[in-house]
């Protein structure tokens, strides 16, 4: 069935929209191309005043499946905004394969809207859109990742979920080598928490640990930072060990600093450090980044357009009013203030046309 | 367009002074964020109840070719689902009035559309050159489109004598019109352009990918699917294909060419201001007055004037704006160019024939003065 919808006949009886444009007309869950997922249900993991549930998901049968340690992005409309906010959430069950459940287990950010709204408010049942699963933060050779002896985790706060992923990814496969489960290979995995109470999967840590698995535990809570004295002391010859990092900026600029330039360093984490924006009046303090042509120009004020000029750079533009959306370009991250409106906005990978938008602190902008 | 105005005469510029046309375009400027600002659920909502119903009309229509003696109703399906696909869905959403929802199958950018016009050709002829150069003589395209005399700027030459039948040709087959306008075909033939290469090579690697896809399933696959019924279907498809041309070239040719529209010199509308350039769309454009159901199926563009001034505000917000500006009009003494739908199109019919032929003066500009409805007898 599906093979037929994905056919080139379909596809050009549909034209100019899309089958799924049809299909959806249906049913939410039928899709030819389009990735989406039925809630079904939401687990409270944690409370507090940034409480974690964990969703699974169904999605169609268009989802590919993921690798341990892979990201999907989350569209969700949230009802009163109509507006559909995008964001990227690790996903924490073990590797799926085509159209099968797996789940995501968010923490609500205040700040965040889409998190937020997903722990608070989603009910099982609602139709989420997703992307296939992206990333490269995997394990690399899995699931008996045969070449690699050591394994080592190091998390912090709900950094925790890609490599819980990998974690349940190698009990579920078995991580044995030539018949012999674990075959002496040793995992490591190190989290820290603010509190105990804040600690997502903690039931299910403590029986990972108690099991005879070769995989040792060790969770850290509140002020138990990161130390390189204490990483030695757990794993002697970490610089040379397969390590995989996720967590908040500071958790990872002090690990970088410990593993200096080894290889064997993975990373990933989601929230890019940005600048305040300036209050209206207030003089505006940040860089303009061009990612795609590498330049970067401090802000001035004047719209990124005429900015991007000035820096030698050509992008495309029509009327130069904000009307006709020529020079619409993706804002990756970072605040902009729309000139026409004085409206400011900080949303990731936002669409804005640069004629009409100035930089109100730093942003990167595709261009 | 500058923010400053360089102020050399007293003189006033279609009746208004620096400073009034200052205090317009802030008048507008604030009813547009007003509007913004509001922007919300129902607006989405609107949009995809919208869709459905032309997912609907498609659905059905396709669906009734099966049944012969449905015939007249399968084409009435299919076209109700083409004009809602083009004006109030394809029209809005490629001029950016629903990027705010963030839904990719809104977005100005990947929408495309159910004509043989390719989204992306379209939106530079008509989001950039005509929305931002509205009416100005030799700049704005769509003053006859290429090859109609719709102003009596435009130099008459004898070709125009045929200018009757242009229109007609023009509204029987519009969408193969403004496909082919983005070639600028009477920069071809003054030899200013060349036809395939330069500007024209991506242009027409668009197009002919476009009216493939468009020719292939109207009017090769689903008469196929048909069977037995080949030939009906293929004669229903086209059918549908021409009402929606005639249907939206009447509601396009009356927003902005009927008696009292006012046209524009480049010289006069240089270095323009904002207050000036809300003034040209004002003044440039018609409404038609109608139903409910009228405004939906010429994608609001019955609300031409508010469309010119708000292009890239949701169209349904038209007729609620349309209140304010009417009465903005009315305060600084601006005609503001309404009427029925045959009226209009009495009005526009009435200049093509009569610039088919020499002369043809029409009021260059609008008297100053309250009258909220510009009178007929006033041209020709």
């Amino acid at each position: 069935m599906s093979a037929i919808l994905r056919s080139r006949l379909v596809g050009a009886l549909a034209s100019p929209h899309g089958v799924d444009r049809y299909l959806e007309r249906f049913n939410p869950m039928w899709a030819a191309h389009e990735v989406r997922a039925r809630i079904v249900s939401i687990h409270r993991e944690t409370d507090g005043d940034a409480p974690v549930a964990t969703l699974t998901l169904q999605p169609t049968s268009t989802w590919r499946g993921h690798q341990a340690g892979q990201h999907v992005l989350v569209g969700v409309e949230i009802p009163g905004v109509a507006k559909r906010y995008t964001r990227a959430f690790s996903i924490s069950s073990a590797a799926s394969g085509k159209g099968e459940r797996f789940t995501l287990t968010i923490r609500a950010h205040d700040e965040g809207q889409v998190s937020s709204y997903l722990v608070r408010e989603a009910a099982p049942g609602q139709i989420i859109h997703l992307s296939q699963a992206q990333g490269e933060f995997t394990l690399v050779e899995s699931p008996a990742t045969p070449t690699i002896s050591r394994l080592l985790f190091i998390t912090g706060g709900s950094g925790i979920t890609p490599a819980m992923s990998m974690i349940r990814t190698l009990l579920r496969d078995g991580y044995q080598r030539d018949g012999v489960a674990h075959a002496g290979r040793k995992v490591t995995f190190l989290h820290f928490a603010r509190s105990a109470e804040d600690q997502i999967f903690a039931d299910e840590l403590a029986e990972i640990a108690a099991a005879d698995n070769g995989i040792d535990v060790h969770l850290r809570y509140g002020d138990q930072v990161f130390s390189e004295f204490e990483l030695r002391r757990l794993v002697a010859d970490y610089r040379d060990t397969d390590t995989w990092l996720c967590g908040p900026p500071g958790l990872v600029e002090l690990v970088k600093a410990a593993y200096d330039d080894s290889t064997r360093l993975r990373m990933e984490f989601f929230k890019p450090a940005v600048a305040r924006a300036a209050r209206p009046g207030e003089e505006i303090e940040g860089d303009i980044a061009f990612t795609r042509s590498g330049k970067t120009v401090a802000a001035s004020g004047a719209s990124i357009l005429e900015q991007a000029e000035q820096a030698g750079l050509t992008p495309e533009f029509g009327c130069r009013m904000g009307i006709c959306f020529s020079c619409t370009r993706t804002k990756t991250v970072g605040t902009v203030r729309n000139i026409l409106t004085g409206e400011e906005s900080a949303v990731p990978d936002e669409e804005v046309r640069i004629c009409v938008t100035a930089a109100a602190g730093d942003c990167h902008i595709d261009l | 367009m500058t923010d400053t105005i360089v102020e050399t005469t007293n003189e006033k510029y279609h009746g208004l002074t620096h400073a009034e046309i200052d205090s317009l375009g802030a008048e507008l400027d604030a009813l547009r964020l007003r509007t913004i600002a509001d922007l919300g659920e129902p607006d989405a909502e609107y949009l995809r109840k919208v869709v459905k119903a032309q997912r609907s009309f498609e659905i059905a229509g396709r669906a009734l070719f099966y049944l012969p003696p449905a015939w007249p109703l399968a084409v009435a399906s299919l076209s109700v689902s083409k004009i809602l696909d083009n004006m109030e869905i394809g029209h809005n959403v490629m001029h950016g009035q629903y990027d705010w929802m963030g839904d990719p199958a809104f977005n100005s950018r990947q929408f495309d559309w159910d004509t043989m016009a390719p989204a992306e050709n379209w939106k530079y002829g008509h989001n950039y050159m005509h929305h931002t150069y509205t009416n100005i003589v030799g700049k704005d395209r769509d003053v006859g489109y290429g090859i109609l005399r719709m102003d009596e700027d435009q130099k008459w030459r004898p070709i125009y004598l045929g200018n009757p039948l242009y229109a007609f040709l023009l509204m029987t087959f519009f969408e193969w019109g403004v496909a082919v306008h983005d070639l600028e075909a009477e920069e071809v033939l003054a030899g200013r352009r060349p036809l395939f290469r330069g500007e024209n090579a991506p242009i027409w690697r668009r197009l002919r990918k476009k009216m493939g896809k468009q020719i292939l399933k109207d009017y090769v696959l689903f008469p196929l699917l048909t069977g037995p019924f080949f030939l009906s279907t293929l004669a229903g498809n086209f059918t549908a294909n021409i009402i929606r041309n005639i249907w939206t070239f009447n509601i396009i040719f009356c927003g902005h060419f009927p008696a009292g529209v006012a046209t524009f010199t480049e010289e006069e509308t240089e270095n323009e201001t904002r207050g000036q350039w809300y003034l040209r769309q004002m003044l440039g454009s018609a409404n038609i007055t109608g139903s409910k159901l009228m405004h939906v199926m010429s994608g609001n563009l019955s609300h031409q004037i508010e469309h010119h001034l708000f292009p890239d505000i949701p169209a349904r917000r038209y007729p609620e704006m349309a209140v304010e500006v009417q009465e903005i009009c009315e305060r600084y003494g601006l005609p503001y160019n309404t009427g029925s739908l045959p009226r209009q199109l009495f009005s526009v019919f009435k200049k093509i024939v009569r610039l088919a032929f020499p002369g043809g003066k029409t009021p260059a500009a609008p008297v100053r003065g309250p009258q909220a409805v510009i009178d007929d007898s006033l041209a020709a």
